[in-house]
């Protein structure tokens, strides 16, 4: 059973230990990952979440990916990391290539959500800030909080000035995570653009994954 | 802060007592209290750029450390750098009366594609607290950019600054393009942001990497008093 984003964010989950495949991703993506995996019957895969919270301090995630890879991997045939390069300036990259692991292609999961290519094409990018499913529900953990908001709240122009739009890409058709999404944007003085991407890149890089050969 | 902390009146400590009154206030982020302390201060004949280097940039280099070391975060940052703001405001206009020492000058500015700013500001206000007169040219810069700039301000440093890992190689084009056109020497040109490193700032030909504001003033001090050092040699 799916933890609750709180135990995502904070611990992530553990491998049912089942299945030839383990997915190591990022406790933001559990939920996507488990609706694809049900959608395509992928049963010989398994799925493990770092804390989504790392998303906070990505200097930590290269270690974290690395720790799990080696924790994991005698009891698997294959493993597939469930990260883009999220902010480790290449070292991730690096480091699953030295543990001849595979990883998302992309940036970050706001450009695989809407397509690399597409996403690499966008002229507005820098001054959007993204959330998506997982970043709407959890926006006070993820973003109100750790900068301090909620107790400084004039804070917010010096943080997000720069930004003109807050962009909601959805990966499911929820009208209320919608309207928590445009009331983000209210708080923090940014224009709202809601774009359903549903599960983009995420679902043909796993779709790739499951053709492989055993 | 607790009970005991708001009865202490900044007008009854002495110099000593205030300046470290005044560390504790900066680090806080309170700036009514830092105004306060900086009016005093003045009250008591200590010469505008005293009260600059030894409340404000003291202060502030604590919080940049304590920032460096994990014990503050970026809100409380911008607090302290907010109620230095506002002492800075005081005294900017009587520094320009009185001729504060002038060590040298900056442009810096967040490279292109890339609209963080908050390390730059502080960098760029850290900077002017230590004496240099600093062109901040804002954010989402191109080569172009900064070139204009350096040719316009004729300063000894070119600060760069970045928060993406996507954005930071554009430092390098930078840096290529001053290269090119034989400018690359007549700059110390320094690089920060938190997903450089030491070894990045090498790779891409800048003179150092800093790694937090106060690093930044120490690390352009040094260079500056080099290249004087060089051409007073040469």
């Amino acid at each position: 059973m799916l933890p609750d984003d709180k135990t995502l964010t904070e611990q992530g989950l553990a491998p049912e230990g089942r299945g030839r495949m383990l997915l190591i991703a990022c406790g933001a993506l559990a939920r996507e990952i488990l609706a694809l995996k049900a959608l395509n019957n992928w049963d010989y895969m398994d799925l493990t979440c770092l804390p989504a919270n790392l998303h906070l301090y990505p200097e930590r995630i290269t270690e974290a990916v690395e720790n799990g890879v080696l924790k994991h991997r005698a009891a698997y045939q294959n493993i597939f990391v469930v990260y883009a390069d999220c902010g480790t300036g290449g070292l991730l990259q690096a480091k699953c290539a030295e543990l001849g692991v595979e990883m998302v292609a992309g940036p970050h999961c706001y450009s695989f959500f809407e397509g690399n290519e597409a996403f690499a094409e966008l002229d507005d990018e820098i001054t959007a800030f993204y959330l998506t499913d997982f970043l709407v529900k959890q926006f006070d953990a993820f973003v109100w909080k750790p900068m301090g908001l909620h107790k400084h709240p004039e804070l917010r122009d010096m943080i997000f000035g720069n930004y003109t739009k807050l962009v909601y890409q959805a990966q499911t058709l929820d009208p209320a995570l919608k309207a928590k999404a445009k009331n983000c944007a209210e708080r923090l003085g940014l224009a709202f653009e809601y774009r359903f991407t549903g599960y983009g890149d995420l679902a043909t890089t796993l779709k790739a994954q499951s053709k492989k050969p055993d | 802060m607790s009970d005991e902390d708001q009865d202490i009146i900044l007008a009854d400590l002495d110099d000593d007592e205030l300046v470290q009154q005044m560390f504790d206030d900066l680090y806080d982020g309170l700036k009514e209290e830092i105004e306060e302390g900086v009016n005093i201060l003045l009250s008591r004949d200590w010469p505008p750029y005293r009260v600059l280097t030894e409340a404000l940039v003291g202060g502030m280099t604590i919080v940049g450390q304590d920032f460096r070391d994990g014990i503050l975060f970026v809100p409380e940052v911008l607090l302290a750098a907010n109620a230095m703001k506002g002492g800075m405001a005081i005294l900017k206009p009587l520094l320009a009366e009185t001729g504060a020492p002038r060590v040298g000058g900056m442009v810096i500015g967040t490279v292109k594609g890339d609209i963080h700013d908050i390390g730059k500001n502080l960098v760029g206000m850290m900077m002017e607290g230590a004496g240099f007169e600093v062109a901040d040219i804002g954010i989402n810069n191109s080569v172009e950019s900064y070139l204009a700039a350096i040719e316009e301000h004729k300063p000894e440093i070119l600060g760069m600054s970045a928060l993406l890992t996507t954005t930071m190689p554009y430092m390098k084009v930078v840096i290529d393009t001053m290269i090119e056109q034989g400018i690359r020497d007549d700059y110390i040109i320094l690089v920060g942001g938190a997903p450089l490193n030491e070894e990045f700032g090498k790779a891409i030909g800048a003179d150092a990497y800093c790694r937090d504001a106060a690093v930044a003033v120490e690390t352009a001090k040094e260079h500056v008093a080099r290249k004087h050092n060089k051409a007073a040699a040469g």
